[in-house]
């Protein structure tokens, strides 16, 4: 088994830390990991993205252009990597600020409102856990007890107070996920 | 203390094994993508722990000549930077190497010429391979492809530099210095407490005084140094190579690349042997010294040779000096930051047999 994932969206979406939870995640469960952060110029420029592999296999390149799942959490990041998807593959992607939708036939499109859930309970801090939360659902790869365990290894201590909202959240984000093809509008 | 397994980028591994080596002191100045070195031993504080001095100087300049200082009273000492920034320390470095005091030097290197761009690159090969400063000199550079070779390097790097009481560096780039990858750290060395005999560290009556200087106005003195160290270097070569295989018995083509390039070349292999392209890979781990005579074996039993680098072409000439015209050599890479895909170096793998 062997899945190349990017996640990609605005900076300060939680983008590289819900790729380092999974990260953390991978390396409990005994898997090869690799976290590869866009740390350029166009990080600066407001978006952030991260390849991130989990593995049962030495992993041989960490840098990828294309991919098993993209996660997706704004329209640039869309727009730039929805033909990055391999055939057969998975987007899942936030309603939020979307005015283009996915439009390939080729892959399985999974659409999560997080970030209107995450508003809506007042949990916008752990919007990125609805997210990974949908992930899980719909890729059961990584366990929710070695998620909760990846979070506190990446985690300052003083933030432990907040692992459950965390799982909170992750278990929200399991329910909230439809396929595009079940969502309206 | 046992070994510890972590998650961490390349910058934090080279850091924390730094401290875990035992490092008496490291000297740097910020610059991207490298930056976490410094951050993180900073955080890291070992001054309160193993007494490690970690200081932020006030250039690189400074930062060289701080580890040239530190390596002449015979302690284990460090700096690191990135392209543009390595080469303001070249004039320390000439006068670490021609002064004969170990250190490692730390680049994380990004793309050039100049000030160039902050992404990953291997631009900076010549730079540390032939030279870089003034002078006949080499550092033996050590190429990490992996953030558990980050670590490893840190004290095999030290070992080395002490063994030759030369100058090693580590030569890496901006996607294995930023990406995080597990590692096994080692336990905690204890930082030595032995006066090496020809540190300056104050005379005792009980010997005469050590002279630390790259300085001889006697030409025909400093040809017999020169010479001297060409016997060194020579030495390393006899001792000191290091590379690793893939796929390399059955092989008709070879790729040869080190570093984030050999990563690359790991996933193109795959995929050319999935299409029944019967390709290997060489990955020199010493890029100083050169797997020059494994190259040239390899040579006598394959039908090219082709060196992927994120450069214009620059190990590619080691290549072809090793393999001395015995087989085909070519050059793929990509420049200024941009790196290739598998798929990109696998299509120009394909061209290359076609000839």
């Amino acid at each position: 088994m062997t899945e190349e994932i990017v996640i990609a969206g605005f900076g300060g979406q939680g983008v590289l830390s819900m790729g380092k939870i999974m990260a953390y995640s991978g390396m409990m469960q005994d898997m090869e990991v690799s976290w590869m952060p866009s740390y350029g110029p166009e990080m600066r420029g407001g978006t952030a993205n991260v390849n991130v592999i989990l593995s049962d296999e030495r992993i041989s390149s960490p840098i990828l252009r294309s991919f098993d799942t993209a996660i997706i959490l704004n329209q640039q990041s869309l727009d730039k990597f929805e033909h990055a998807v391999k055939p057969g593959g998975m987007l899942i992607y936030d309603g939020n600020g979307i005015t283009r939708h996915p439009e390939r036939k080729d892959i399985t499109v999974y659409r999560i409102d997080a970030a209107e859930e995450a508003s809506k309970l007042k949990m916008q801090k752990v919007f990125n856990m609805f997210v990974l939360g949908g992930f899980m659902k719909v890729k059961p790869i990584l366990k929710t007890e070695y998620v909760i365990k990846g979070l506190k290894k990446s985690l300052p201590e003083r933030y432990h107070s907040l692992i459950p909202m965390n799982e909170d959240a992750i278990k929200r984000g399991m329910e909230l996920i439809r396929l595009k093809s079940e969502c309206i509008g | 203390m046992e070994k510890e397994l972590r998650l961490m980028k390349g910058n934090e591994a080279i850091a924390e094994a730094a401290i875990r080596a035992g490092a008496d002191g490291y000297f740097g100045y910020p610059i991207t993508p490298q930056s976490e070195i410094l951050e993180y031993l900073m955080e890291a504080n070992p001054q309160t722990t193993t007494g490690m001095v970690v200081l932020q100087a006030e250039s690189e300049v400074a930062a060289i000549n701080m580890v040239y200082g530190g390596a002449a009273c015979g302690k284990k000492v460090m700096t690191s930077s990135s392209s543009p920034g390595i080469s303001l320390k070249q004039e320390g470095i000439t006068y670490i190497a021609g002064a004969e005091l170990p250190c490692l030097i730390v680049n994380v290197v990004r793309g050039g010429p100049g000030l160039g761009t902050i992404q990953p690159a291997q631009s900076d090969y010549f730079q540390a391979t032939k030279g870089g400063g003034h002078g006949d000199y080499h550092l033996l550079v050590l190429a990490p492809s992996s953030v558990q070779e980050m670590a490893d390097f840190v004290e095999l790097g030290f070992d080395l530099a002490f063994k030759y009481r030369n100058p090693v560096m580590i030569l890496s780039d901006g996607a294995i210095g930023q990406m995080m990858e597990k590692v096994w750290l080692k336990p905690q060395k204890k930082r030595s407490e032995e006066i090496l005999p020809w540190a300056t560290t104050g005379k005792p009556a009980s010997r005469p005084r050590n002279i630390i200087t790259s300085l001889d106005l006697d030409p025909e003195r400093q040809e017999k140094f020169n010479f001297k160290l060409i016997a060194k270097y020579r030495e390393m070569e006899e001792n000191e190579v290091r590379f690793e295989e893939f796929m390399t018995d059955d092989a008709e083509y070879i790729f040869v690349a080190y570093g984030t390039s050999a990563r690359l070349c790991q996933k193109a292999l795959q995929l050319a042997r999935a299409e029944g392209i019967k390709a290997g890979l060489l990955r020199p781990i010493t890029l100083f010294p050169y797997p020059k005579k494994r190259l040239n074996e390899l040579a006598d039993r394959v039908k090219g040779m082709l060196a992927v680098e994120m450069s214009a072409g620059q190990m590619v000439e080691d290549v072809m000096l090793s393999v001395n015209g015995k087989t085909r050599v070519s050059h793929y890479g990509r420049m200024g930051g941009m790196i290739p895909t598998p798929d990109e170096v696998l299509e120009n793998m394909k061209s290359f047999i076609k000839g």
